[in-house]
């Protein structure tokens, strides 16, 4: 029988399921500039070449000296709020659901004036702020005005909490509980608070130590799934679909081969079933119900994670056809994105760079520990982000990815990492 | 004209004669022919299925994950009356040679990869219905999976059930096929798959001594689940098929055979230079009278 705090958070089965409405989403191309960078967790603005003259709103031409030479530069975000007010009528149904909603007016020390969400935590106007960026259910920036002091998570606000996809009270599936970042994964959402884990275990009869230590969390449920199989996704589905608030996709299969080093297509085939086809049956399978509970009370379907590879935005010749299936993941995972965006449903990709695991054995150090990947896990569901590229190794490949795509390839192939 | 006609009489007389000869000296049965007729002329027969289903949740070979892996069976709907195919329903599947309740060809082993007829496509097709022994070793197996089938067992059989033929498929009975749990059929631990199978001397004994057509389990192989550490490692595989014979593994139902008297129907696909294949096996078996 549930007990008393369980009837209570259960759903009324005789009430309509609340459907998802988004704050407006329109942007101008320019404008997904702030979208780009709040989408790895930052604040950016353009800034002139020219005049150095900081720009808000996003622009074609320096509100200063009319250059063009506009370039977005990561801001600090300090500034004072110069008046705040808190909206108690809206026509945008988003927001309509949502009142009262705090905003205010920031002067950034950069010399902008900026119209920002205000946090619950911050005082009364006037007085010294920061401003951060985050991505709103429609997937584009907001900006948020924060204490100058302290960092207060954007849960400690209740509107804005539905800005991140924090794991505490959620449901969680977790496809491979039988790969190192899966255990270490499982581990960290349920000291997070998550109420419930599924833990997804292919190929029973390979029994893994860790997993079954897993068995002894409370919130943890052991269930059959196996990607390659889409008789087993879609069972699986059926059976916990309509219960999932965050989907964690760690199966992952991983072989270190060059293309010369492996004949045939064999292990080729099985890293595409598993890290390509497996997030493809997942998709089909749980991506329709997620979006038909994006709304759903007491809790809702909001996240759904992949966690692919460093070597999905390069090859990585050693891994050849592992990172080909990464790179076919990320393509995949870009369309279920925009698939899921209209009910607020926010996809989040990881790309670390080698894994302290058996299969990256041979890559030297740096490499990421399990744990210290799925802390970015966490870390990537409390907050507002889209895009995670946990440790140095990934932080260096993504800056000379984003700087030269081509010198990053040849770099790659040339001397290693 | 009328010599021509003549000489046509001739050879038609001739040949009427040879057919005549092939009639009244018919060609001597083979076993399997002979066997067929006592069992009708006896009472009739039954089928008994000893296939597995081929389904996804049927565990498949297990081997060290930086090997070449066997893919397991995977079935993906094509269409199923719906938009994709309006009136049809269909998939497509895959799976690895060595799937399910299959059949090992010679060449599967490196033993046997330069025998003639030793693949899926050439195998002669007078071997794919042979006479079946049925070794009962269903109570060791229940107390031993790692049971070893060895020649004094073939022996107290063949004391029983008279000597083992030749070109007869040699099946062990072990009722591993009962269980029904994925993991209990694997059975793995940390120092790999524990299931019976035969000894390298029983295996011996059956192609030397005795010349079988091949050797049938109701486990994921013909060998022990310990035989990697046999010598020669899975003397089952690396003497059956050095020898030209075959294996049947993932075998079922082997409980409702007779010790002998049936007769096993093993066609695999004919896959060109396939090393093996699943397959529909079953056994034709007579009725007991009386």
């Amino acid at each position: 029988m549930p007990g008393r705090a369980a009837r209570r958070r259960a759903k009324n089965p005789i009430l309509r399921t609340r459907q998802p409405t988004l704050p407006p989403a329109a942007r101008s191309r320019v404008a997904l500039g702030l979208t780009a960078a709040a989408a790895r967790g930052r604040f950016a603005l353009q800034v002139c070449r020219d005049c150095s003259a900081v720009q808000y709103p996003p622009r074609e031409v320096c509100r200063a000296c009319l250059s063009h030479r506009l370039i977005w530069q990561p801001q600090d975000g300090k500034g004072e709020l110069l008046t705040d007010t808190t909206l108690r009528t809206a026509q945008e149904l988003y927001f309509r659901e949502r009142l009262p909603w705090r905003t205010g007016i920031v002067r950034l020390d950069g010399g902008v004036n900026v119209v920002a969400y205000v946090h619950a935590s911050v005082g009364a106007a006037p007085c010294r702020v920061r401003i951060e960026a985050a991505l709103d259910r429609a997937g584009q920036a907001a900006l948020i005005v924060m204490p100058e002091q302290g960092r207060p998570g954007l849960s400690e606000d209740p509107n804005l909490r539905e800005f991140t996809c924090d794991p505490r009270g959620r449901k969680i599936l977790v496809t491979d509980g039988k790969t190192l970042v899966g255990q270490a994964i499982v581990q960290a959402v349920a000291k997070a608070g998550a109420d419930k884990i599924w833990i997804g275990e292919a190929e029973p009869w390979k029994k893994s130590a860790g997993l079954e230590a897993l068995r002894a969390l409370p919130q943890a449920v052991v269930v059959p799934l196996d990607v390659t199989d889409g008789g087993s996704v879609q069972e699986l589905a059926g059976e916990i679909g309509g219960k999932v608030d965050i989907l964690i996709n760690t199966a992952d299969h991983h072989r270190a081969f060059s293309i010369a080093a492996r004949r045939g297509v064999e292990t080729a085939q099985l890293e595409m079933e598993v890290n390509y086809f497996g997030l493809l049956r997942l998709a089909q399978a749980f991506a329709p119900v997620l979006k038909a509970r994006a709304a759903d009370e007491p809790t809702n379907a909001i996240a759904w994670v992949n966690v692919l590879s460093i070597f999905a935005l390069a090859n990585y010749p050693p891994h050849g056809t592992y990172s080909a299936s990464k790179a076919a993941a990320f393509s995949l995972s870009q369309a279920l994105r925009t698939e899921l965006r209209p009910a607020g449903v926010r996809l989040i990709n990881l790309f670390p760079g080698p894994i302290d695991d058996e299969w990256d054995q041979l890559e030297m150090p740096p490499k990421l520990a399990p744990a210290a990947l799925a802390n970015a896990v966490v870390t990537a569901l409390k907050g507002s982000v889209e895009d995670v590229y946990p440790g140095d190794v990934a932080q260096d490949w993504v800056a000379r990815h984003l700087d030269n795509p081509k010198a990053l390839e040849r770099e790659v192939g040339e001397g290693g990492r | 004209m009328k010599r021509a006609k003549k000489a046509v009489a001739r050879k038609k007389v001739r040949r009427k004669t040879a057919v005549a000869k092939t009639r009244a000296r018919p060609k001597k049965p083979n076993g399997r022919t002979a066997q067929l007729r006592t069992m009708a002329e006896a009472g009739g027969v039954h089928l008994v299925d000893l296939t597995q289903t081929l389904s996804p949740d049927f565990p498949p070979i297990v081997l060290p994950p930086d090997m070449g892996q066997s893919r397991p069976f995977r079935m993906e709907e094509i269409s199923r009356y719906d938009e994709r195919g309006p009136a049809w329903y269909w998939n497509n599947v895959s799976f690895g040679e060595h799937t399910g309740t299959h059949f090992d060809a010679p060449i599967h082993w490196i033993s046997g990869r330069d025998l003639k007829n030793n693949t899926t496509d050439t195998i002669p097709v007078e071997h794919f219905i042979a006479p079946a022994c049925v070794i009962d070793c269903s109570d060791e197996a229940a107390e031993d999976a790692d049971f070893l089938l060895s020649v004094a067992h073939l022996k107290a059989w063949e004391r029983r059930h008279g000597r083992i033929p030749a070109q007869s498929w040699v099946l062990m009975r072990t009722d591993w096929s009962k269980r029904n749990d994925p993991v209990a059929y694997q059975n793995l631990n940390k120092t790999g798959q524990h299931t019976p199978g035969p000894d390298p001397d029983c295996v011996r004994f059956l192609v030397n001594e005795r010349d079988v057509l091949g050797f049938g389990t109701e486990t994921i192989g013909t060998d022990a689940g310990q035989a990697a550490h046999f010598s020669p490692p899975y003397p089952c595989h690396y003497y059956m098929h050095g020898a030209g014979k075959y294996g049947l593994q993932c075998l079922c139902n082997l409980d409702r055979l007779p010790p002998t008297g049936s007769l096993i129907v093993a066609a695999p696909l004919k896959i060109r230079q396939g090393s093996g294949s699943p397959l529909r096996v079953f056994a034709i078996v007579p009725r007991v009278s009386g």
